[in-house]
């Protein structure tokens, strides 16, 4: 420490001779100048809650207006939004900005930020034996870079994005042409740059977690000891290092494209579109394995501590991370069959994406494998995690139809794409999150919540969204393209249920949010280790909360520590 | 040395490290343009037309199977060209040397330099459709009203017959869209009125 310490860090150090052990900056500095891993992972998660708010805020109004054919409420909301009569074109051009806004909030500022650098951030350091992260100061870097990111795509929605309306209407890919020069203002300018600034901050934060847990695991904690979630960051953190800098690269060329002449995807110069493509889902495959791989962790653990065994098959699962991390990189042109490939480029796409299910198979067995003869308990984060086995697997058998070039000819930007990347994302990696919050909130804040109204969250939740996607997968079959506000009458029926799911699902946060309200209010006082035997990581032989400052003395793990 | 050290020095490497792996997948995002390019050029992918030399055209003999190719064209919008085939299409026998004409015409009241971009499908095709000269290679200049000719000569690879992908064709499809030249005249991108 003593080496990167500024001199606002050392000054403190020297406070520390004088005070008692456990001494907390001042609000300001603690909270907005944080250098300590559990109080920038609670400021990650305070942060995904509100985006995720936006986020699921703009989804309400979109399946508002996809409850019935027509368009009832677009215009209304553009008039107010840019501020004189809208137009039906306007009406349409805050359609493609709300789908915009809605997949990158969610991405890159509710699920990254809160799986990743909250729990990420929380737990890697704790259930290693480390003091910290290795860098503090850059990890609140990280953090911060992520909220202006965030600022950036929000201003976005306040100015110009091509001759209709406000907003950048590019969809969460920002394929050229229509990020070039069809949307030539400045708001498709400010969300391409709220990925820049997401995106180093988290190329940041994937350094700072490869540096950790190489370096600074506790004596005695080999890689092959250490607990599944920890495995799991750091294959994500291996995925973003190497897929966020090609984005970083596609949405410059974007940038310079539509600022400075050059025609890296405008046919006229010899650039070519498809190309940003490319470039776009060489990133956007591992993407989607960076959102759920951390998730694949977090249930682990839970599945572990509930059935009270070790993980079934522990180095298969360690590895089977790393393989889908792998694979991940060559599957990414399965996004691109309708872009005319040759017949022998769809089948190496195809195979090559159905091989991904072999080791996503061995997790789900694994999992079912923890369970078989454990003695388990249903308290609500195994709930959420058998809820998330359920719900992946829905997901990965509509994945693996879906990998399929010929399949995917015909379904290909239907309601059947959007059904099934949101059971993985949606409702795999949210109910990932959602279990790992039940499992770990009273260790960050030191109360318990009501296992009751979780139980009920999960439930409600559980029921809302499946009400919400899983008829998308028949209007997807029936050939109902995605990214259009309004449908043929047909469609009515299962867009009118989805949309009913969606209410249905927005009451179980209200219950989450009661619950949160009730562990502050009337929580009783979380003991160290509240799940009992089964939970046997590092972060059990600390208090709830933990101190401000943990490990100063190392943790030694001998040989006989279930690995887990 | 002592251990917080070692850990100081390892911690630095592995950042470097890690560092250097993401500014060189930043590189290879860039590299990806040229590299794209010169992997359409030489596999055909995406229907990327062969460019051969007129030596090299000599040595190819034409076989008994018959191909048809059909002409497509198309204008960029903001380029004040009409740009079409003469004929819709040609029959040949594979290998055999054929020559098509397009035709230009310039309708707005400036010059105006235009760049052909140009590809075949079934994309498949790609690497056997071979030119020997085209009006895409150049970069084409006209004159407000001028009117002209533009040919292509070209034949397509008897391999076409033997390669399982491709056998089966039987027509390609051989297309072009005009687009106004990066260099030639102001840049289709203007931004949004702010003032609206």
């Amino acid at each position: 420490m003593a080496t990167t310490a500024d001199q606002f860090h050392a000054h403190e150090e020297h406070g520390h001779a004088h005070h008692d052990h456990d001494h907390k900056p001042a609000f300001f500095a603690r909270w907005f100048m944080s250098t300590n891993h559990k109080d920038i992972g609670t400021l990650y998660l305070i942060f995904a809650i509100i985006a995720g708010i936006i986020g699921g805020g703009i989804s309400g109004i979109m399946r508002l207006e996809l409850a019935h054919p027509g368009i009832q409420y677009l215009g209304a909301i553009a008039t107010w939004m840019d501020g004189k009569p809208a137009e039906m074109n306007d009406a349409l051009h805050l359609w493609n900005v709300l789908i915009t806004a809605h997949g990158l909030i969610m991405v890159f500022f509710l699920v990254m930020p809160a799986i990743i650098g909250g729990f990420g951030n929380w737990f890697v350091p704790l259930m290693i034996g480390a003091p910290d992260m290795a860098f503090p100061r850059m990890n609140n870097v990280s953090f911060w870079l992520t909220v202006a990111g965030f600022c950036s795509l929000m201003l976005s929605a306040f100015v110009p994005g091509d001759a209709t309306g406000n907003g950048a209407g590019i969809g969460w890919t920002a394929y050229a042409p229509l990020s070039t020069y069809g949307s030539n203002g400045p708001a498709t300018d400010f969300a391409i740059f709220s990925l820049h600034l997401a995106g180093a901050g988290s190329i940041m934060g994937a350094i700072n977690f490869i540096t950790t847990i190489f370096n600074m695991r506790a004596p005695g904690m080999t890689l092959h000891k250490m607990p599944l979630f920890v495995w799991s960051v750091l294959v994500t953190a291996f995925l973003l290092l190497l897929a966020l800098p090609v984005l970083a690269a596609a949405i410059t060329m974007l940038i310079t494209d539509r600022n400075f002449g050059t025609t890296f995807f405008d046919p006229s110069g010899g650039g070519d579109p498809v190309l940003y493509q490319h470039l776009f889902w060489f990133f956007g495959h591992p993407e989607v394995y960076i959102m759920i791989l951390p998730a694949f962790g977090i249930i682990s653990q839970i599945v572990s501590t509930f059935s009270k065994k070790p993980v079934f098959g522990y180095l298969g699962m360690a590895y089977a991370m790393v393989a889908i991390g792998v694979v991940g990189f060559i599957v990414w042109a399965h996004h691109m069959y309708t872009t005319g490939m040759s017949l022998n480029v769809k089948m190496y796409f195809t195979a090559a994406t159905m091989v991904i299910a072999v080791p996503t198979g061995i997790k789900i067995f694994s999992w079912i494998a923890t369970m078989w003869g454990g003695s388990i308990e249903f308290k609500s984060p195994m709930v959420w995690a058998i809820g998330f086995i359920f719900l992946f697997v829905v997901g990965g058998v509509t994945g693996v139809y879906l990998a399929n070039g010929g399949i995917d000819d015909v379904v290909h930007d239907t309601y059947f794409v959007v059904a099934h990347f949101h059971y993985v994302l949606s409702l795999g990696a949210v109910t990932g999150l959602f279990a790992g919050f039940y499992y770990w909130f009273p260790k960050m804040s030191g109360k318990m919540h009501s296992e009751f109204l979780a139980h009920v969250h999960f439930w409600i939740f559980f029921i809302g969204v499946n009400l919400i996607f899983f008829p998308q997968h028949f209007l997807g079959l029936q050939g109902m393209p995605r990214r259009y506000p309004d449908y043929a009458p047909a469609y009515e029926h299962w867009n009118t249920l989805s949309s009913w799911g969606y209410a249905v699902m927005g009451v179980s946060l209200i219950v989450w949010f009661i619950n949160i309200i009730y562990a502050y209010t009337a929580g009783k006082k979380a003991e160290d280790n509240y799940w009992g035997e089964g939970a046997t990581t590092l972060e059990w032989t600390l208090s709830s909360p933990p101190p401000f400052h943990q490990f100063e003395t190392l943790p030694v793990i001998e040989d006989d520590k279930g690995h887990h | 040395m002592t251990a917080a050290a070692t850990l100081e020095r390892g911690k630095r490497r592995t950042a470097l490290i890690m560092a250097g792996v993401a500014l060189g997948m930043l590189g290879l995002g860039f590299a990806a343009v040229p590299l794209y390019r010169i992997f359409c050029q030489v596999t055909g992918f995406g229907g990327t037309t062969m460019r051969v030399s007129e030596a090299r055209a000599a040595t190819v003999k034409a076989g008994t199977q018959t191909i048809s190719v059909r002409f497509d064209a198309n204008v960029d919008r903001g380029l004040g060209w009409r740009f079409q085939p003469q004929q819709v299409t040609q029959d040949m026998r594979i290998g055999q040397r054929k020559q098509a004409f397009y035709w230009a015409e310039n309708t707005s009241s400036q010059s105006i330099t235009g760049v052909a971009s140009f590809n075949v499908e079934p994309e498949q095709a790609g690497k056997y459709f071979n030119k020997i000269q085209c009006f895409c290679f150049n970069q084409q200049t006209l004159q407000p009203g001028q009117k002209v000719d533009m040919p292509v000569i070209y034949y397509v690879d008897p391999a076409i017959a033997t390669d399982p992908e491709t056998k089966d064709i039987q027509q390609i499809t051989l297309s072009y869209t005009f687009h106004r030249a990066a260099d030639g005249g102001a840049k289709i991108l203007d931004r949004a009125d702010p003032a609206r």
